[in-house]
């Protein structure tokens, strides 16, 4: 698993978004398989900072979009997100991705399952239309079962409406 | 561990005994509880601890009485007199009734038993009294079985009783399985679980590594199909209680199935497999793997329940823009929908009496389970509270258990139980917190 990395130029602009991003997310373990660092840039392989790294892509791009109540429509923010991940799955062709869809705790189980998959659907849909390849990207729904905030209001919930990428291990060919 | 009752030959060793004169009381007379009619002041009763027949018999013959008394004032129908106001003592299980004695301290209905214990071996005799009207009501009943299954004999008595005072089955001597889950909600652990319907002989199925949703019993309580998230995507399994054997059902790749539930026959299960954004109902034999599509809408159709005769299914679609409740042939086809009140409507399941249909109602803000019947009207509300879901209707039809969760960072799911009437809210005691119920038949 040998990856190329882009030119100094392009990490360092990344880089410096990737600092202005306040990594809402951090410290999710990704499960960075990159290559080895590239010298005399300051950047740490598989830190938010280094553009080929999960971490990156979880803070810089965002690694996932909200949703509307009982909708499965992807707003304006999320399609900017997507575009993100788009760009950066078709540059980190080695890797895989399974879009998590949820739903706040609004709803019965067994509607918010089939409502989280169609908002991770809508996720893949697009990455795809952006040149994705479809073999690439599963799906999987937890309906109301995975919860990141617990407080029963909006402020909660709205975190909780999510499609979330997660990169699986990078391919081997 | 085996999770099955070792008290399988109970059934087989039920025994109606003879009595004397009078013992063929016509079940007729006041001492009678219509189910259906308001019924404000419960029925007082009397259940003196059982005689016991062998020397070791002592604890077992107060510890049945308990559970008998515990079944019946637990259906919110019966009061319990407590012993400290009895006048006379039970001392002979045949001698006569003293039924002046009872009378004075108004116990409606009289409840005594004889308890023999040999090794592990038990026999519970009991006979009901109508005593205002100075008789027995039905025959003696004698039950054998082995000790650890105790509270199963408890609960057949209090069937027995229960049935002949309301004129309806029984339910007490029934399980229940269901999701016992621990931990805050962003990390909440969850594992399979059978119990008594009371809430005592929990058994856990399922280890909680992995996500386990709705186990729904089979028409004769020996398998139990559930949703588990063990590879990463939910898939169905069906699970033999006795072995605790399991196997996953058929599913194509990149594609979720959930919500299964058993046809009356045990040999169908209908259930929802999402794909592409879609999440439609599917019928599928158990044995063959071989399924049929039957609905085909770019809507969300889930939650499907058979009609107990297995001519019909009830499920919910949100094909006019918001959940609602549809009947369809078992077979697909033309869907006619049955709510139309306010709110969502989703989870229904029929009746095993085949005359209502309990669901899970959200309004304004707040769940409710509810009961309407199969053409959609006299819609009852039961309860009300932030988060009820999924009702499970007892077997007779007529109480349903549900969850019920509480909101905020700290909120967690307790089972909970109330009659069709909507009177007899109460919780049901586990050792941890617990979702998705599903009342198995009555027990042979």
């Amino acid at each position: 698993m040998k990856r190329i990395t882009t030119s100094t130029i392009l990490i360092a602009t990344l880089a410096v978004s990737a600092c202005t991003n306040p990594g809402r997310f951090g410290g999710e373990d990704g499960t960075y398989v990159g290559s080895a660092a590239p010298v005399n840039t300051g950047i740490v392989p598989g830190s938010a900072n280094d553009p080929a790294s999960t971490a990156y892509f979880q803070q810089a791009i965002g690694d996932r979009v909200l949703f509307e109540v009982d909708q499965s429509n992807l707003t304006a923010t999320g399609r900017t997100t997507l575009d993100g991940q788009a760009t950066w799955l078709l540059t980190n062709s080695d890797y895989q991705a399974v879009i998590e869809g949820h739903a706040d705790e609004q709803g019965t189980r067994e509607y918010n399952l089939a409502l989280g998959e169609r908002r991770a659907n809508a996720a893949r849909e697009y990455l795809v239309s952006k040149g994705v390849p479809a073999s690439r990207l599963r799906v999987v729904s937890y309906g109301k079962e995975r919860p990141i905030e617990v407080c029963s209001n909006e402020a909660c919930y709205a975190n909780n409406r999510r499609a979330v990428t997660v990169l699986a291990g990078g391919l081997t060919s | 561990m085996s999770v099955r009752f070792t008290l399988k030959c109970l059934a087989a060793a039920v025994a109606i005994f003879g009595f004397q004169a009078g013992a063929a009381m016509a079940q007729q007379g006041p001492l009678r509880i219509e189910i259906t009619e308001g019924v404000i002041e419960p029925l007082p009763f009397a259940v003196p601890s059982f005689q016991p027949e062998s020397a070791e018999a002592g604890q077992m013959a107060n510890d049945l009485a308990r559970v008998v008394s515990d079944d019946l004032t637990g259906t919110g129908l019966f009061r319990e007199i407590p012993a400290s106001a009895f006048i006379s003592t039970v001392s002979d299980f045949n001698a006569p009734v003293q039924y002046a004695d009872w009378k004075a301290i108004n116990a409606q209905a009289l409840v005594t038993g004889a308890v023999n214990v040999q090794g592990n071996n038990l026999t519970v005799k009991f006979r009901l009294y109508d005593v205002f009207s100075g008789a027995e009501l039905g025959s003696g009943l004698q039950f054998s079985g082995t000790t650890d299954g105790w509270r199963r004999m408890a609960h057949k008595v209090a069937d027995a009783v229960y049935s002949r005072i309301t004129g309806e089955g029984g339910y007490f001597d029934s399980r229940v399985v269901y999701v016992s889950e621990t931990g805050p909600k962003d990390a909440r652990k969850k594992r399979l679980a059978v119990m008594d319907y009371d809430g005592a002989n929990v058994q856990y199925l399922t280890d909680s590594g992995s996500i386990v949703l709705a186990p729904r019993f089979s028409p004769t309580g020996d398998r139990v199909l559930y949703t588990s998230y063990e590879t990463g995507f939910p898939r169905i399994y069906v699970l033999d209680v006795g072995s605790v054997q399991r196997r996953v059902l058929e599913s194509a790749d990149g594609t979720m199935s959930f919500a299964p539930r058993f046809s009356p026959s045990g040999q169908t299960v209908v259930f929802s497999i999402s794909q592409g954004g879609n999440t439609d109902i599917y019928s599928m034999d158990i044995a063959s793997g071989q399924s049929v599509r039957l609905t085909n809408t770019p809507a969300i159709e889930t939650a499907p329940s058979y009609s107990p005769d297995g001519g019909r299914v009830v499920f919910e679609s949100d094909r006019s823009g918001t959940q609602q409740l549809y009947i369809m042939p078992a077979t697909g086809g033309e869907a006619t929908r049955i709510s139309f009140g306010e709110g969502r409507y989703g989870t229904p399941v029929w009746s095993p009496r085949g005359d209502l249909i309990a669901f899970t109602k959200q309004n304004k803000g707040r769940f409710h389970i509810g009961v309407m019947r199969t053409d959609g009207s006299e819609e009852r509300l039961l309860t009300a509270s932030f988060l009820d879901e999924g009702p499970t209707w007892a077997p007779n039809g007529r109480v349903l258990m549900f969850a019920r969760e509480t909101q905020g960072a700290s909120g967690s799911s307790t089972l909970y139980s109330v009659d069709v009437s909507g009177r007899n809210l109460r919780p049901v005691r586990t050792p941890e917190g617990g979702s998705d119920p599903s009342w198995s038949p009555l027990q042979k």
